[in-house]
């Protein structure tokens, strides 16, 4: 049995999305996610299972209106998309073919993907001898090596537009109110974008088509203002592609990582005939252990585990929990009881910790002075 | 993150407990604050749900709106706001002096105070403001006509809490951190009812057992504008099916205030916290310009001002951008000033130096290139322990002399020589008490207050062709008030 699958146990392998590859390359010093995603473990029922569930999720309204607004923007062959990417583009809307590729041919991943990837080398070549013609590819599947192992990619909608540009569309249901948008949901809608356009990219590589083919502005379809109606953008996402690469190429290759691994090491939650997991919490929780994680608050929002990894973090007092600025502005020691150490004097500093001990004790003298400055303030008035 | 601030939070977490950074008040805090709690729908943008609102700890206001999706219940619910909202504002405007300045201006005695939960709030009230300032009370999809003047006031509160030292709208976990460090990290303090629990756990809870329950969101519900996901399908989306069906509001006023009342408690606890910080001495000025501007916006309504337009002129952002840096700066000297726990974090960077005086030679006096006669120019000699990384030349200015200009003359280790140069009276020799003696403990700091006069920028009308000439005037068009709604 493959080394992923025994670690996986008898449970079905959970995908790889954008959003996951984003939040991976966010925190690519994190061996125990990169072990958990590339064995395909369902994070969201271990964590549940060791008494840390992640509360988070999306709301049933913000779900129903995503939907809404994505059959909305996609309805009759993507027409009202067309005529959006017509106004960016100033495409002729004659010259545009469109293809669901959901549609056509055999399901199933496989296919999905041979189809995706065979639409594209041909339509990449057509655009190389500048015969391009307009094409709107619905349901792609685009496949990504992620640390060792294949990812499948949904991308919403690729474009070709008839210049001989492939773009990637990205339908999102927050609105763009007097041309802007909460930053947080739109670097979120970038990241994940940046993904699909390196893979796109990837893909290309591969057939032996030109890669720059890929614009690296992706275009962001919302509503607009507060009502229904869609409206297109341009983003550019080169920032994020850069992260991403440099994060993709520093994850370590799984190999290296389950090298360090007992090799019996197993996340098999031993459901039982109901599907109840049967393996005793802690027994779960000392394998979970085994594969070091590397927590910052970040985390938080975007992976299961992170209750777990936080609960880890505060028995060893890690300065990790405060996170990555603080821990940058303590010079970047591990824990609390060293940083408290060194300032109040209680520790000898390493040979490579003279300098910010020295800064920490500085610290810790202000800091009793404008304590003490402030309770004669209040004693006198 | 200051290494002060870092320091704070790793002794937090040894204390069970979050720590000082902050021995005095920084903001201004009414007598009579309203707080307001806005929820909203999730994944709609401005789609209020509700809102808990007042000015008494014992009374809150409770508005609902049951089928959030429907335009009509949207503008009643603002409409509702506004009956409460508007009195409380206006009420502020009534009461003006006259300051006499090279063109004299109004200004309220006093002015009102917003609280919202967090930063998330204020983005939201924004928003509201947004939806509603371009409606009108006639002509197609008509509102109440106290919504787009609501609409206004909401779009400048926004606007000012963007200014750095502003009180009038002010999100509680801001306010709150700025004071406080807690033993978790920035993100966790966006959490109101954690960050109170760190600051003020209950009886025989230790911070972070209480922040950990207000993790709980069955216990301790979000604080807004958004809901729990599972409060949203397993109470919400029933109640409001229930309500569809039936027409009874009951189940959902029910589930919205469950949602908003653990919020309003923690809002008032913050409050009190708040209040127990004596204030900056720098608050009354920075509230002055509150109140200012404040009665400067209640004319431009009370005149029918038209409502802002979608987007800044070139010349307008550029003011703006320019004001908001001078009151960054000014606050955060201010700061300094006011407070020698914030004066620790110049310090730190060597740019302010305590110590003591020990000598003084009060009667020096120069002739300064340029100049025919000889003025006071004392020289002061302190001895400090801080690391200064001070120059010749160097500004400085000291928290119990604040109008006062002290020059760099010379540093040694753990020396370092000033000169007065100005706030020592008309006299011959420097007045009593306006130069420090020997033996007296001083601070001085490389801080600039900032109140000279700011950039010159060209008026609308003088707008350059580079920033697309002088914009058109903004008038608000039929288009804008019939702006589609979903």
């Amino acid at each position: 049995m493959n080394r992923l699958d025994v670690l996986r146990g008898p449970h079905p392998a959970v995908d790889h999305n954008a959003r996951t590859i984003a939040a991976l390359a966010a925190n690519p010093g994190c061996d125990r996610r990169a072990v958990f995603d590339a064995a395909g473990v369902d994070k969201r029922a271990i964590a549940r299972h060791l008494g840390h569930p992640a509360p988070f999720g999306q709301s049933v309204f913000a779900i129903t209106r995503a939907r809404a607004f994505e059959k909305l923007v996609k309805a009759d062959g993507c027409a009202e998309l067309l005529r959006l990417l017509r106004e960016l583009f100033g495409l002729d809307v004659g010259e545009v073919t469109y293809v669901d590729v959901a549609e056509t041919g055999e399901p199933g991943h496989a296919a999905r993907h041979a189809r995706t990837r065979d639409l594209l080398r041909d339509a990449a070549h057509a655009a190389a001898d500048g015969r391009a013609a307009g094409v709107l590819v619905d349901h792609p599947l685009l496949r990504l090596d992620v640390g060792g192992t294949e990812v499948h990619l949904e991308p919403d909608v690729i474009a070709l537009q008839a210049g001989g540009r492939f773009h990637v569309i990205a339908i999102k249901s927050f609105a763009i109110i007097d041309g802007q948008a909460e930053p947080a949901q739109v670097a979120a809608a970038a990241r994940q974008a940046a993904v699909y356009v390196h893979a796109l990219r990837a893909l290309l590589a591969a057939e032996g088509a030109d890669p720059a083919l890929v614009a690296h502005n992706v275009v962001l379809v919302c509503p607009k203002d507060f009502a229904n109606t869609p409206t297109a953008t341009f983003v550019d996402v080169r920032q994020q592609l850069a992260v991403l690469a440099r994060q993709l190429a520093r994850l370590t290759r799984i190999d290296r990582i389950l090298d360090r691994l007992p090799p019996d090491l197993t996340f098999d939650l031993r459901p039982g005939p109901d599907g109840t997991p049967t393996r005793p919490a802690d027994d779960l929780a000392r394998a979970v252990r085994q594969v070091p994680a590397r927590f910052a608050p970040e985390c938080l929002s975007t992976c299961d585990m992170a209750y777990f990894c936080r609960a880890e973090a505060r028995e060893q007092a890690a300065t990790d929990l405060l996170g990555r600025a603080v821990r940058d502005a303590l010079g970047g020691l591990a824990t609390i009881p060293e940083v408290l150490g060194l300032a109040e004097g209680a520790r000898e500093p390493a040979e490579d910790e003279a300098e910010i001990a020295d800064r920490l004790r500085l610290v810790h003298r202000f800091y009793a002075e404008a304590l003490d400055a402030a309770a004669r303030e209040v004693a006198v008035a | 993150m200051s290494v002060l601030a870092a320091f704070a939070r790793a002794r937090a977490v040894r204390e069970g407990r979050a720590q000082p950074i902050a021995t005095v008040r920084h903001l201004h805090l009414s007598p009579r604050p309203m707080v307001f709690i806005p929820l909203r729908l999730a994944g709609e943008a401005a789609a209020p749900l509700g809102a808990m609102l007042g000015t008494d700890p014992a009374e809150p206001h409770l508005l609902v709106v049951p089928q959030p999706r429907d335009r009509d219940q949207r503008f009643a619910f603002v409409a509702e706001l506004a009956a409460i909202m508007l009195p409380y504002l206006e009420r502020y405007a009534k009461d003006v002096e006259t300051v006499e300045a090279k063109t004299p201006y109004e200004r309220s005695l006093d002015a009102p105070q917003i609280l919202v939960p967090n930063p998330r709030g204020i983005a939201f009230t924004r928003l509201l403001g947004r939806s509603c300032r371009f409606r009108r009370a006639d002509g197609p999809y008509p509102v109440h006509p106290s919504v787009p003047v609501l609409g206004q006031w909401l779009t400048f509160l926004a606007d000012r809490a963007e200014f750095p030292g502003s009180s009038l709208l002010v999100a509680m976990t801001e306010a709150l951190a700025a004071h406080w460090a807690t033993g978790q990290s920035r993100v966790e303090d966006g959490n109101l009812a954690a960050l109170v629990g760190w600051i003020a756990p209950p009886d025989g809870m230790t911070g972070p057992e209480a922040a950990a329950a207000a993790e709980d969101m069955v216990w301790s519900p979000p604080a807004g504008p958004d809901t729990a996901p599972e409060f949203d399908a397993e109470v919400l989306a029933p109640a409001i099916r229930t309500y569809e069906a039936t027409g009874s509001v009951a189940q959902v006023r029910d589930a919205v205030r469950s949602q908003l009342e653990p919020t309003w408690r923690v809002m008032w606890r913050a409050v009190e916290l708040l209040r127990g910080l004596p204030e900056a001495r720098g608050v009354p000025g920075r509230w002055e310009r509150d109140r200012a501007e404040f009665t400067r916006e209640a004319i431009r309504i009370a005149e029918g001002g038209p409502p802002r337009g979608r987007h800044d002129s070139a010349v307008g952002a550029a003011v703006r951008l320019s004001a908001m840096e001078r009151a960054q700066q000014a606050f955060e000297a201010q700061r300094a000033l006011d407070d020698p726990m914030v004066m620790v974090e110049h310090r730190l960077e060597g740019r302010a130096f305590a110590g003591e005086v020990v000598a003084v030679e009060l009667e020096r006096r120069i002739v300064p290139p340029g100049r025919t006669r000889a003025v006071n120019r004392p020289l002061v000699t302190v001895v400090t322990a801080d690391p200064v990384r001070l120059a010749p030349g160097d500004v400085l200015i000291s928290p119990a002399r604040p109008r006062q200009h002290c020059e760099v003359v010379e540093v040694r280790r753990g020396t370092v020589v000033l000169q007065v140069n100005d706030g020592m009276g008309r006299g011959a020799r420097p007045a009593p008490g306006s130069v420090p003696e020997v033996g007296e403990i001083v601070c001085y700091a490389d801080l600039d207050p900032g109140d000279g006069p700011g950039f010159p920028f060209p008026s609308r009308e003088e707008t350059p062709w580079t920033h697309g000439g002088p914009p058109a005037e903004y008038v608000p068009t039929d288009e804008d008030a019939m702006e589609d709604w979903s």
